[in-house]
């Protein structure tokens, strides 16, 4: 079998995404990893992929990927497909990659696994873990032959890099279809948040349903701005409404790490934990006693969170002024 | 215009805490209450939203999944959809995204589509790999992450979500559009609504009828299995005390214990 593996690298201005980097390190430790970029300024970036373990890197140095979404990408992929067949092909979870996933996974007829955080390869097997709800995890496999697609969920591996490390560079030079460019990003706006992002803080505040309704949830934000902190919210508050998309962390939305995280009236389902347990100190304020959030959190209070916030935001304040 | 709404029933996210069958390695569904996923009802009241503001056209619901799938389909169309396709097969348990999206695909091209309409990803699998894979089946485009959506010209143009804000992506119908969670206010069924479904097209479908092998779907034709369920390795839960009013003063000492202060 070929322990070829590809990485299919994105870029964030035309820089390579931290995400795709750390995938494409993990590859590196399981066989021989190769990554793919297409984009605007992906000639000048594959060098430096050498770094991050690739020992060959396809480019496709072309706007077409960045004014198109997916299909442009899904077609040079899937002609690189028909001429070579590698073991596996990750990618990170995000919102472009996983569109390219889903449909390569249709038209080459591949297995597909989602939201892995290990791979390791027992024999010829490969064993991909999936944490499974909040109780089980699950080690999966593909069973047939071919080439397996592998999504892994963010933060899963760290970043390696290897200074001076050079890979081998092969320029693709696809037929561009033009019935695949049809998807067209017509302008992108960055919205502006005060503070840290979700994904950068060390701090997270976050609050869920307990918080009683939307107007309340000023009472997180303060107490994150108190810390230095960004503020997040539960799915359940996104979904009804209370805030946007951009807030969600769980196993859909954001996984976070911060070395604090306080949840506010957040119950804990599984979705949520599945986001944040790898925080390094959890803290849990909910009325309910038997509530799960108790069960992963270092300092636990059964209380108010609409009493206890503003509380808690006076003494932090307090506190950094002395 | 002819739009079409994929939906799913699942385990109620809001009581039920998932499990996986030791043996069989599949979700627990016995016993458990089953309702329409909550994301879908989303994604089924932007589709009626936008039926009722371009006028002259219709929504469908189409799902695929067991016999007790109808409860969720009846759901939707006391929200408000038109009718209602259901494929329901024995051969169809244990179907991965790919299986899934080859069968609603099927329904689907049988239709003269304009939208499909479909939640970015499930509550209980979350895999979000259908969509793009009915999308790659039918030859269609497909705006993933809407939070919001305009139909106009023989275009689709959505908002489409991003890490740090959005991206707006325009492209002609017919398409394949996913709607971000809690994008748009699920639409509450009224009693006239609940009344009113019991009398709109209820259509079963089984694989015969789409013309799929058994062999395609399902367990069969499932192109991952799972080797084995483990169970996670609890964190060690630490303190928890009541709130007595002194709680503020308690979590501020402890985050000073851990210089987090």
């Amino acid at each position: 079998m070929s322990d070829t593996i590809w990485v299919l690298v994105e870029l964030e201005n035309g820089q390579p995404a931290r995400s795709s980097l750390e995938v494409l390190g993990k590859a590196a430790q399981l066989g021989r990893a190769q990554a793919i970029v297409l984009g605007s300024n992906a000639a000048q970036v594959a060098p430096t992929l050498g770094e991050y373990g690739a020992a060959k890197v396809y480019v496709h140095d072309d706007a077409v990927y960045d004014t198109y979404l997916t299909l442009p990408a899904v077609d040079t992929i899937s002609n690189l497909l028909k001429q070579h067949q590698p073991a596996l092909f990750m990618l990170a979870t995000t919102y472009d990659l996983r569109d390219i996933a889903a449909r390569l996974n249709v038209r080459h007829n591949m297995g597909l696994i989602t939201d892995a955080t290990d791979l390791q390869f027992d024999g010829d097997t490969l064993q991909v873990t999936v944490p499974w709800g909040g109780e089980n995890v699950v080690t999966a496999t593909f069973p047939k032959q071919g080439t397996g697609i592998v999504l892994t969920r963010p933060k899963a591996f760290g970043l390696e890099r290897l200074e001076g490390k050079t890979a081998e560079i092969e320029t693709l030079s696809p037929a561009l279809n033009a019935e695949s460019q049809k998807m067209k990003i017509l302008d992108r706006v960055e919205v502006q948040s005060e503070g840290p992002s979700l994904e950068d803080a060390s701090v997270i505040v976050s609050g869920g349903r307990g918080l009683g309704k939307a107007e309340n949830f000023h009472l997180v934000e303060e107490l994150a701005a108190a810390l230095g902190g960004a503020a997040g919210a539960t799915r359940a508050i996104v979904d009804a409404g209370w805030l946007p998309y951009s807030y969600q962390i769980g196993q859909t939305g954001k996984t976070v790490k911060p070395t604090l995280y306080i949840a506010c009236g957040i119950s804990g389902a599984i979705q949520h934990l599945a986001g944040m347990k790898g925080s390094k100190y959890i803290v849990a304020i909910n009325r309910d006693e038997h509530a799960p959030i108790f069960s992963v959190a270092d300092f636990g209070v059964v209380g108010d969170a609409l009493t206890i916030l503003p509380q808690l935001t006076a003494e932090v304040k307090k506190r950094k002024a002395q | 215009m002819k739009m079409y709404v994929c939906i799913k029933q699942i385990p109620d996210p809001n009581t039920v805490v998932s499990k996986l069958d030791p043996n069989s390695k599949r979700l627990v569904r016995s016993g458990v209450s089953l309702v329409l996923d909550p994301g879908d009802e989303s994604t089924i009241s932007a589709a009626i939203k936008i039926r009722d503001t371009i006028g002259d056209s219709e929504v469908t619901v189409v799902s695929m999944g067991p016999a007790s799938a109808q409860e969720a389909m009846r759901r939707a169309l006391a929200m408000g959809a038109d009718r209602a396709i259901l494929v329901t097969d024995p051969a169809l348990a244990g179907s991965d995204a790919l299986s899934t999206a080859r069968v609603l695909a099927a329904v689907l091209k049988k239709e003269e589509v304009d939208l499909v309409f479909c939640s970015t990803e499930s509550t209980d699998g979350y895999t979000g790999m259908v969509p793009g894979g009915i999308a790659e089946f039918l030859g269609l485009p497909q705006l993933t992450f809407a939070r919001e959506i305009t139909i106009e010209g023989g275009k689709a143009t959505i908002k489409r979500v991003t890490m740090t804000g959005y991206q707006t992506v325009e492209c002609p119908l017919p398409a394949v559009v996913t709607i971000a969670s809690g994008s748009f206010e699920a639409i509450y069924p009224t009693m006239k609504g609940i009344m009113g479904a019991k009398k709109k097209p209820f259509t079963q479908l089984s694989l015969a009828d789409l013309g799929i092998e058994a062999s395609q779907v399902g367990e069969a034709g499932a192109r991952e299995r799972v080797m084995a369920v483990g169970k996670v390795e609890a964190r060690a839960a630490g303190q928890v005390m009541k709130d007595e009013g002194n709680s503020a003063q308690a979590i501020a000492d402890f985050l000073q214990r851990y210089q987090l202060l």
